[in-house]
């Protein structure tokens, strides 16, 4: 039985079931939580059962709620403490990007705009901001992109708590291997076309990295989302290089590698920045097994005509690894389609759900 | 001392009561007091800076007021979310 977490901007819905070829009927809603509130971000904790939902009250700001007990009960909820900007500064909170589970136990690490990442290591219930990012002195020349400051992918290194990359649009990538004490950029060989070419310099440019995931099973390797572009990286973050070749468009949100196989990435591509949907209106995932040398696509039960739809850089997801990879992804039609079989058939797991703005599974 | 008046979610916030005794020379002063009064509530009303999130309204003895209105004891306080046509 796989759980599906899916954040939407009216609420948390919790699905059960399993991914079955062209229908609804493998999954079904078991809870909705967080009624009417956007829910940025979810994520259950597998080991420890935990389960966070990110916030952002157009009233109230931004805030981080975890429970233990039944989702489906306000009061199981409790408000995360310490997930603020230091007082008295000229900015604050503006919104929750991600979660991600850390290597050390009870650990965990959250990113937000302004481009500020937070750590836990309690579970998750209470957070402190990492002091070696946010006195990045660069800081004051970053620039957000569309979507804010955001800090929105994070990967750790499988068995070294001390090793960690974090990618924020449009700052780029920073890469530390001291624990967050000290952080340096990743961005050499991004080329950003949205810039007159004698512009770029990797040190200082504004370089808008829409999302970036690590190889569990070869950590060196890395895959990134580019603001047009799909890119590798076979030394931990320090240089990539275009592998975008072969896709309809290289330009798109999420992106997901399985974990056994370091050849094996996935890439939703949307038309281009200015028309952000499914090329042709038809819906695929495309899918590389030479480290993005090739690329197939992977539409086997998926909308084929008239599909304009847009998937954001949090709502793709997989659980799983090798030929038993689930792989899910939510649209902002409020749809949400899922594959057991590493993307060779899909079914749908969900329809008529609010925009959907992040997906995760366990 | 002013009066500070708060309605759901806030009132749960702090201690299910909905109005607040407070000490302060302008608007601000008594939000902080209030989320210092109520830890529960700390940033639910003012951001990191010090300001009144953008979508709460605050009005003074009926009338619209900010940050830096003055207040007076016996004044009342309202905090109310915004009515923000737009949202979907």
């Amino acid at each position: 039985m796989t759980e599906l977490v899916v954040g939407t901007k009216k609420g948390l819905f919790l699905l059960e079931g399993q991914p079955r070829e062209g229908s609804t009927e493998g999954f079904e809603i078991t809870t909705r939580a967080c009624a009417g509130q956007p829910v940025d971000y979810a994520l259950r904790d597998p080991r420890s059962g935990r389960l966070f939902a990110a916030v952002t009250s157009p009233f109230y700001g931004p805030k981080l709620f975890y429970t233990d007990g039944d989702p489906a009960a306000e009061s199981d909820w409790e408000q995360a403490d310490g997930v603020t900007l230091p007082e008295g500064g000229d900015q604050a909170l503006e919104r929750i990007w991600v979660i991600a589970a850390g290597e050390a136990p009870d650990t965990l690490y959250m990113g937000a705009d302004p481009g500020v990442l937070f750590e836990s290591h309690d579970g998750g219930a209470s957070w402190e901001i990492n002091a070696g990012l946010w006195n990045q002195p660069s800081r004051r020349d970053w620039r957000p992109g569309g979507g804010g400051l955001c800090l929105h992918s994070i990967s750790t290194w499988p068995g070294d708590p001390s090793r960690l990359a974090v990618a924020i649009s449009a700052a780029g990538m920073w890469l530390t291997e001291d624990g967050g004490a000290s952080w340096r950029r990743g961005n050499r060989g991004l080329t950003p076309r949205y810039l007159p070419e004698a512009d770029i310099d990797p040190e200082t440019t504004a370089l808008c990295v829409h999302h970036v995931e690590r190889s569990r099973s070869r950590p060196e390797r890395m895959f990134m989302q580019f603001h047009g572009g799909v890119y590798r990286s076979d030394d931990a973050g320090e240089s990539w290089g275009e592998i975008g070749a072969g896709l309809p468009s290289d330009f798109g949100f999420p992106l997901k590698v399985d974990p056994l196989d370091p050849d094996s990435a996935y890439v939703i591509p949307l038309v281009a920045d200015m028309d952000r949907v499914m090329p042709d209106g038809r819906v695929r995932v495309y899918e590389t097994r030479d480290g993005g040398s090739s690329w197939s696509p992977r539409g086997d039960g998926l909308p084929a005509k008239h599909a304009y739809l847009t998937v954001l850089r949090q709502a793709f997801t997989s659980t799983g690894q090798g030929e038993a990879l689930q792989l899910y992804f939510g649209a902002t039609s409020g749809d949400v389609f899922g594959s057991g079989d590493a993307g060779a058939s899909w079914g749908m797991a969900a329809t008529r759900l609010p925009p959907v703005f992040s997906v995760s599974a366990s | 001392m002013a009066v500070v008046c708060v309605r759901a979610p806030l009132r749960a916030l702090a201690g299910g009561r909905g109005e607040h005794e407070l000490e302060g020379a302008t608007v601000v002063d008594l939000l902080r007091g209030f989320e210092s009064a109520n830890p529960d509530a700390a940033g639910w009303i003012l951001d990191e800076r010090g300001r009144i999130r953008r979508h709460i309204n605050v009005f003074v003895n009926g009338e619209r007021g900010a940050g830096d209105t003055a207040v007076s004891a016996g004044d009342r306080v309202d905090v109310i979310p915004a009515i923000t046509g737009g949202f979907s």
